[in-house]
């Protein structure tokens, strides 16, 4: 019974990786770079949605709308300021850096404004958890809706990009610039296009994170953050579907490891596993392996 | 083009060591902590606006060091905050001796490097005495540096053993060994309950001293540890495992030596999970009823050893909540609350040995330090405190439960 | 032409070498003459040991052309091991040979983990490289984090959970104490120390990049399937270079531990952020420029301690100043602003530039 328990509750912590994957992996497959600022976008929602609901007291859902829309404009504003007039740099490693410098500026943006003391999060789920069992299993409702959520965000992706025109325009951007450039694609604004999706995934999974674990400090995004790029890259970093298994696989095997191993070292139990995955399978689940040529 | 960006390179290093160096003269000059005089009436120059009842004598500088940016930025803003209440209110009143208090906090980003810097920028500054660090593991770094330089350190919350290890370093809090025995001591001889849980932070020093000393010490008390699972700094949201060990184990208590951020995570997963025991605390618990927009309910029932509840009803108390929650619109904490006893402790030894600003660092250390074990102090983590020369505290740890969303006595 | 080229990389480290030494020098005088801050003084050994850093990811990121994101686990091998060392063998022999033999254990200690860990890991390309790096960083972090080691008369005692079962007896001596670290190694890094250290890194990895061997590396970065189609033994020089730059990047470790009284593993100082923070200092001082590379370490190592004044808002503007820093260094409108800067207060040297081209 124990197990099943822990089995759930780890899809519970994997749905939550897997939401903030999906953002994660949609911005690397486009733009082809890590966006090491995407926790903090989310820590941004989840501050969004906490001032709206919780201190001017509107609904929730008028706070989930608003602070998608914040984090959308958000998302661009960085995009434009500090990824774009690096984006035919030299070296790939020079945008890295400046997201590694737009993440702290994010925090401590977040940190004037909203101080360092945490603050709780009420959670925007209002159903109640389900029972099986005899109550001996219990599946909280913010793991049903993130879930659900989860789905219904993988399946929007992914009709979106292989049926609409943006869509299309996005994978022949993520395949070669150059040549969708030619094409007559508006390569800069398909970037920021992708970017306008990803932040306003990662409000969504910032609303959803904070419901599941309630408790908001300006550095909330930075570790969930990380262990979601891991949960993409374990899927495949670029596949969306990938980002999904990837992050829902994460999450169970961070929690059978805490039960049946050692608690205190979840997370090298989850790192030896990824890197086991990526010895196995250098591209990830459901990664592509790309042929290099000369 | 690349010889170009060398160059721009070359000019900011030496612009950014320029302006460096140039930022140092001006403090030597400023300085020299053994200078008497030329100090004290730079000092008094340097900060005419702020004393005026400064006498001739000059200023006691008093440095503080903690974390106001970074993951642990809550406990190092409470410090400096709490802290700059008690300078304000001891200046607004005279002064140490009559002698106004010049008093500079330097942020550490909780890394002990950090810390010898803020140290050193501190010492560059001409502070006379310190009041800090506020985490533990900077504390002992730091401590190293005072006890070199022969400087009065006091800190408020550093609870780890090697932060006192030397006879300049005094602190405030507990410490861990301190709390972990008196919390097995209490929930053995009130039969609170036979069998305990632990949840703890095996990447803190202050909770894992606790939770070692709790063990050593649950050997000698008739209660039986079911289970300890521990979590990590890296890995702290979600807490299902270790509290569907501790339900499966049939433990009746938890016992949580860790910080209310966390614990206010463990008290809602607990609460979805319908797994309801007792939670016992340490000081570090204190806090919880204050996360905003926490729903206390989820509170009830928690017990928490600690020197400081926000809510009691003494004078002292009442009078530095309001003052605090006017001043920076939070309540304080049990951090703030010790590093408002670290300043006046300051106050009084200073006091009692007779300082005054134109001694050297050295010479005001050995006053202190001699004054420290004499001085009695109410404040507002203890009545009657008082100090041994090795540096802990002697106060009695209060037993409080949250009932109704308050602080009850026990 | 050849000839010309070859002075000029030598002429190019000698300038290196010549920046660092009358920084040495330039320091030994302020201290002599006592026209030094505190803060500055405390300063010079992290200095030294964030230089060494830079300098030794810059061989993996710029000469060798892999990202890794874990360097600052090498870092926390090098310190750990040599604390330990350190901390056993105190008293036990001359502090200086102490030192020495602890400087070596940790070199090689982390040098081993490099090969340890090259071996699987550089089979892997680009970010999959880079997040096994992290995770490998990540995994030693953890592990040092959950290791007890005590001593007694019965000899060592290990532990992988807390130090109560170690089951030492009364006099035991707990040394490796888990997150509390070890505590209470002896202070014995000094700034002529680091400055050696950055020499000797520098002697190892200038003489490398000119070498025989160094061009075969930085053929491998260029084009990895030509390099292996002229009989460039792959594994064998990613090896070479990453165990390198791992066992330089311990030895900064030893300098770490052996500077501060406490040693313990934190996110803070031994987790990814660190490990990024080198990666910064090698991305802004440019890939593959040494002299850069100690420049920037510099730069962003004091910055934040220059912005003390600002207090609440220093993160925040050391945040906005990397930003711009990058932007300015690496955007290509930035650079084609500076080479039209350059065209008009330097045409001479420009000219001289293109008839060498």
């Amino acid at each position: 019974m124990s197990f099943i328990s822990y089995l759930i509750n780890g899809v519970s912590l994997g749905s939550v990786y897997a939401i903030i994957a999906l953002g994660y992996t949609m911005v690397y497959g486009i733009a082809k770079m890590l966006n090491f600022a995407h926790g903090d976008v989310i820590m941004v929602g989840g501050f969004a949605v906490f001032t709206i609901v919780s201190t001017l007291g509107l609904p929730p859902i008028l706070g989930i709308l608003i602070a998608v829309v914040i984090c959308t404009a958000l998302g661009m504003a960085i995009e434009r300021v500090a990824y774009k007039p690096l984006r035919n740099a030299s070296s790939p490693l020079a945008v890295l850096i400046t997201a590694i410098g737009v993440s702290y500026l994010l925090q401590n943006v977040a940190l004037l404004i909203f101080g360092a003391n945490t603050k709780s999060f009420t959670s925007v789920v209002a159903i109640s958890p389900l029972k099986l069992a005899d109550g001996q299993l219990i599946i909280s409702g913010e793991t049903i809706v993130t879930i659900i959520a989860g789905i219904i965000v993988m399946i929007c992706l992914t009709l979106f990009v292989n049926k609409s025109k943006a869509g299309q325009a996005m994978l022949a951007v993520s395949e070669d610039k150059g040549a969708a450039q030619l094409m007559g694609i508006n390569v800069n604004g398909t970037i920021a296009l992708t970017f306008a999706i990803g932040s306003a995934l990662a409000a969504v999974a910032g609303v959803l994170l904070c419901s599941a674990y309630p408790s908001l400090t300006p550095y909330t995004g930075a570790m969930p953050g990380i262990k979601a790029f891991v949960a993409a890259v374990f899927g495949g970093i670029g596949s969306i579907p990938g980002a999904m298994i990837g992050g829902i696989l994460l999450g169970i095997i961070e929690i059978l490891g805490k039960a049946y191993i050692s608690s205190q070292m979840a997370d090298a139990i989850v790192f030896a596993v990824l890197i086991i995955v990526l010895l196995v399978k250098p591209t990830g689940i459901l990664g592509k392996n790309i042929q290099e040529k000369v | 083009m690349k010889k170009f960006n060398k160059i721009m390179s070359v000019v900011m290093a030496s612009a950014v060591t320029a302006a460096l160096f140039a930022g140092c003269g001006n403090a030597d000059e400023k300085t020299p902590a053994a200078d008497s005089s030329s100090e004290a009436n730079n000092a008094e120059q340097e900060t005419e606006a702020a004393d005026d009842t400064a006498s001739a004598s000059g200023v006691f500088k008093i440095g503080g060091i903690g974390p106001t940016t970074g993951s642990a930025a809550v406990y190092g803003i409470a410090v400096q905050n709490a802290a700059q209440l008690a300078v304000d209110e001891i200046n607004a009143a005279g002064g140490i001796n009559g002698v106004p208090i010049e008093f500079k906090f330097e942020d550490d980003e909780c890394d002990a490097e950090k810390s010898v810097n803020a140290y050193n920028t501190l010492k560059d500054w001409g502070m006379q005495m310190l009041m800090g660090t506020v985490t533990s593991g900077c504390s002992v770094a730091v401590a190293e540096k005072t006890a070199e330089d022969n400087m009065f350190q006091l800190t408020p919350s550093g609870s780890s053993v090697d932060c006192v290890k030397y006879d300049n370093a005094f602190r405030v809090c507990f410490s861990d060994p301190n709390q972990g025995a008196a919390s097995a001591l209490y929930i053995g001889e009130n039969a609170v309950a036979s069998k305990i849980a632990v949840i703890y932070d095996s990447s803190d020093i202050y909770s894992s001293g606790i939770y070692e000393k709790f063990v050593t010490e649950a050997a000698n008390q008739p209660f039986e540890i079911v289970s300890a699972e521990a979590f990590t700094a890296d890995n702290k949201t979600d807490f299902s495992v270790q509290l569907q060990k501790a339900k499966d184990a049939g433990a009746e208590l938890v016992f949580l030596p860790i910080y209310y951020t966390e614990a206010s995570l463990i008290l809602s997963q607990a609460s979805t999970m319908g797994y309801a025991p007792i939670f016992f605390g340490c000081d570090g618990l204190d806090g919880i009823l204050n996360v905003e927009n926490f729903d206390t309910s989820l509170a009830e029932g928690v017990m928490l050893l600690t020197p400081f509840a926000a809510d009691a009803e003494d004078e002292l108390t009442q009078n530095f909540v309001t003052a605090y929650k006017e001043k920076f619109g939070d309540t304080p904490n049990q951090f703030a609350a010790d590093a408002y006893d670290a300043i006046y402790a300051i106050k009084a030894a200073g006091e009692k040995a007779g300082i005054t600003p134109d001694m050297d660092m050295s010479a005001m250390c050995e006053a202190m330090k001699g004054a420290m074990p004499e001085i009695t102090l109410d404040g507002l983590t203890g009545i009657g405190m008082t100090w041994d020369a090795s540096g802990e505290p002697n106060k009695a740890p209060k037993a409080v439960k949250i009932t109704d969303g308050v602080y009850t006595a026990m | 032409m050849k000839k010309m080229k070859m002075t000029k990389t030598a002429k190019n480290n000698l300038i290196t070498y010549i920046m660092v030494f009358l920084a040495y020098i330039a320091v030994q005088i302020l201290l002599a003459t006592g026209n030094i801050s505190s803060l500055m003084k405390g300063l010079l050994v992290p200095l030294c040991i964030y230089v060494m850093l830079a300098v030794s990811l810059n061989l993996t990121v710029g000469i060798l052309g892999e990202l890794s994101l874990g360097h600052a686990g090498f870092m926390c091998v090098g310190a750990f091991s040599s604390a330990f060392f350190s901390k056993c063998m105190d008293g036990a022999m001359p502090d200086g040979v102490r030192f020495l033999l602890a400087l070596l254990i940790g070199a090689a200690a982390a040098g081993f983990f490099g090969i340890l860990i090259g071996i699987p890991v550089l089979r892997l390309k680009g970010d999959y490289l880079a997040i096994v790096t992290l995770a490998f960083g990540e995994i030693i972090k953890n592990l040092v984090n959950v290791l007890y080691i005590g001593k007694d008369k019965n000899g060592f005692h290990f532990s992988m959970k807390d130090s109560i079962s170690l089951h030492l007896e009364e006099e035991g001596q707990v040394i490796v104490n888990g997150a509390q670290g070890i505590t209470g190694t002896p202070h014995d890094a000094t700034f002529t120390i680091g400055i050696i250290l950055i020499f000797i890194s520098l002697i190892i990895i200038l003489n490398l990049i000119n070498s025989r061997d160094g061009r075969a590396i930085m053929s491998i970065r260029d084009n990895r399937i030509a390099a292996e189609s002229i009989g460039i033994n792959i594994t064998k020089y990613k090896l070479m270079a990453f165990s390198i730059s791992a066992s330089i990047a311990g030895a900064a470790g030893v300098l770490y531990a052996h500077n501060l009284s406490t040693l313990t593993a934190l996110p803070k100082n031994f987790g990814y952020n660190m490990s990024i923070m080198i990666l910064v200092f090698v991305v802004l001082g440019g890939i593959g420029n040494i002299r850069g590379s100690i420049i920037a370490a510099i730069i962003l190592t004091l910055l934040p301690e220059l912005l003390r004044g600002l207090s609440d808002y220093r993160m925040l503007i050391y945040a906005i100043v990397l930003i711009a820093m990058m932007l300015f260094n690496w955007s290509p409108k930035a650079v084609a602003w500076k080479e039209r800067l350059k065209e008009r207060y330097f045409p001479k040297r420009l000219r001289k530039e293109k008839e060498v081209k």
